[in-house]
């Protein structure tokens, strides 16, 4: 396991490498040279001058791309053109947001998920069933902010019975040393923190989490159908196992692998619809900051967003990865 | 012909005659309800696309901010059937217009995205050795970006236009081609028919573009219909985030989502159908896609 872990790290750094070229290639391919781009509208000719010295843009490209690689190993991304304040600073205070989210769409997305297709599958062609497969091909269908806008619609604004957006009451003072305002209600066993920020987390996780459900029911409901005809189910049942028991100790555990294979698959594309949700429901978290670094063409901002997610991106992967190792032992032969 | 032949082109006996795999498919796909659904609903985006001019009922740009008062935006009405939007446009006419750009946009940006995705799959296939490498590598590192984000990166780039959609949802859809046709390819190297192939003198070549890739091709099909289904959200998704294109004479389904934010209480009827009609044609992709799907997959032939 450990060599398996480690043969996957090293493969990682190529991938980290090339992102990284990436990313800095990029930032020079904007409109407008990339002085300009970071400066944005403060571009005046002395401060262009003064970012070419201080990014060294007149120095040969690999030693442009040696410091900037330098700076983002010291976590120095520059500073927002929007905010004036470090990028760094911003990172530290949305990402946490953004994981919230991602993981509050999860939760809903497999705790309704593995259990209907489940159902759907036990229940084949029958009424659930026919349910559950046109709801997944309607789930997949709709885009993100579309749902966002809907849920926000009718709950929000025709029915007031959650928040239209943010992450909290706007009159809130409460403390987050965490970032993780549930998390943060918690730990500082504020009752009324904790129902205001679950309230104003529910509709966004929902958007978001509404296309995984979808899949993971999809995939669930296929995976338990093949299981259920295999011969060690057959066998189980022969055996006089109770319906119960051969369900969670055989059909399950098996097909949790592909279904597992697709929760992994799904919690990088999160990453994708956060940035649409989040500008939605006005979230505060990387997506919607990146939303706005593309409107006020914040590109510092834009630089580092785009190389951390894709670099969360990949070790979220690597995760995912490492734990099919875990769960399927013939993995780790490879 | 020879066995090879037959087995290369998988035709099998049905009755007295040799029936082809494709009509195999085409029979199992016409029998499936979703899948002749999906047909309906693609045949009338299509429709729809092509003879907006004479469909919509008016302008599609043409404002009329006599309707408009404040706080209020009227809804269908015999008039406007789908209502107006914020400056008094018709809806109905802007989606009928919107389904121009939808469907330009799926159609360029796909077919862009999946003839360089499946030129550099074959010939990482075909070729193996380093050229595979250094291609799939290149590819490892674009699908390490998650594709709105990519799609993001490159619109932002290039600048605010349909161009940059076209080129953003494109360049995402490379890597998923690629990989595709590569590992279809792959695996095909090993059937029995290449090796017979092969060991009767027939050139590389020819086995690889007469044999190989064609029967490689059932996953692209299906994958490019999906594909489709995904680049019409996708196109719909960037509009939304205002990468699309800004010219205000030409609707576009995602970015008639975006103006309704700030007066959705007021006039929700200008998001609703927009996004409806993502919808319904992505749905349409969607269905017959899975449907080819399953019509194509050997695991179902008899």
């Amino acid at each position: 396991m450990l060599k398996f872990t480690v043969r996957r790290l090293v493969q990682l750094i190529p991938i980290l490498i090339g992102l990284s070229i990436l990313v800095f290639v990029w930032i020079r391919a904007l409109p407008g040279g990339p002085a300009e781009a970071l400066l944005g509208e403060r571009a005046t000719p002395e401060a262009i001058e003064r970012v070419r010295e201080l990014y060294g843009l007149d120095r040969p490209v690999w030693q442009q791309y040696l410091s900037y690689i330098g700076s983002v190993a010291s976590g120095d991304f520059g500073q927002s053109v929007l905010s004036r304040r470090l990028v760094s600073t911003e990172i530290r205070e949305r990402f946490p947001a953004t994981i919230e989210l991602t993981i509050a769409a999860m939760i809903f997305a497999i705790g309704i998920g593995i259990p209907l297709g489940f159902l759907a599958a036990k229940r084949y062609q029958r009424p659930l069933d026919h349910l559950s497969v046109a709801g997944s091909l309607l789930g997949v269908a709709i885009p993100v902010f579309f749902l966002g806008l809907l849920l926000k619609y009718v709950f929000a604004v025709k029915l007031h019975w959650l928040p239209t957006v943010g992450r909290s009451n706007a009159t809130s003072t409460a403390p987050h040393p965490t970032g993780f305002f549930v998390l943060d209600a918690i730990v500082t066993n504020d009752r009324i923190a904790l129902v205001d920020a679950v309230r104003h987390l529910i509709l966004p996780a929902i958007a978001l989490g509404t296309i995984p459900l979808a899949i993971i029911t999809r995939i669930t409901r296929a995976a338990v159908l093949d299981v259920v005809n295999e011969d060690y189910v057959r066998t189980a049942q022969a055996k006089g196992l109770e319906p119960r028991v051969v369900d969670r100790r055989h059909v399950l555990r098996n097909a949790m692998l592909p279904v597992a294979t697709i929760i992994g698959l799904q919690t990088g594309l999160l990453l994708s619809g956060a940035i649409l949700t989040e500008t939605v429901f006005a979230w505060g978290g990387m997506g919607q900051w990146i939303y706005q670094a593309i409107s006020y063409r914040d590109y510092a901002v834009l630089q580092a967003g785009i190389l951390f997610l894709a670099v969360v991106f990949v070790l979220v992967n690597l995760l995912v990865d490492l734990s099919y190792a875990l769960l399927d032992p013939r993995i780790r032969v490879r | 012909m020879s066995l090879a032949e037959a087995e290369a082109k998988e035709l099998h006996v049905e009755g007295e005659q040799l029936v082809g795999r494709w009509a195999d498919a085409r029979q199992r796909l016409l029998h499936n309800p979703g899948a002749v659904a999906g047909l309906v609903l693609i045949a009338l985006f299509v429709l729809v696309a092509a003879l907006a001019p004479l469909l919509a009922p008016h302008d599609p740009g043409q404002q009329d901010l006599s309707l408009i008062r404040p706080g209020v935006v009227p809804g269908p009405s015999a008039e406007h059937w789908l209502g107006v939007d914020q400056l008094g446009r018709d809806i109905l006419s802007r989606i009928i217009y919107g389904a121009r750009s939808s469907l330009v946009i799926g159609v360029v940006s796909l077919g862009f995205g999946a003839l360089l995705g499946l030129t550099l799959g074959a010939l990482a296939g075909a070729m193996g050795g380093w050229v595979d490498t250094v291609i799939m590598r290149f590819m490892d590192m674009m699908l390490a970006i998650p594709g709105l984000l990519l799609a993001i990166g490159v619109a932002a780039a290039i600048g605010r236009s349909l161009t940059a959609v076209m080129l953003a949802i494109g360049v995402v859809n490379v890597p998923i081609f690629a990989r595709l046709l590569r590992g279809s390819m792959l695996s095909q190297r090993e059937s029995d028919y290449v090796l017979a192939a092969r060991a009767l003198g027939v050139r590389q070549s020819r086995i690889v573009l007469a044999h190989v890739v064609p029967n490689s091709i059932a996953p692209v099909i299906v994958q490019a219909t999906l594909a489709l289904a995904t680049a019409i959200i996708d196109a719909a998704g960037l509009a939304f985030l205002g990468l699309g294109s800004a010219d205000p004479g030409v609707p576009e389904w995602g970015r008639m989502l975006a103006e309704t934010q700030s007066f959705l209480q007021n006039a929700p009827h200008a998001a609703i159908f927009p996004g409806l009609a993502i919808v319904v044609s992505c749905l349409g992709f969607y269905l017959l896609g899975e449907g080819l799907r399953e019509a194509l997959d050997p695991k179902f032939r008899r």
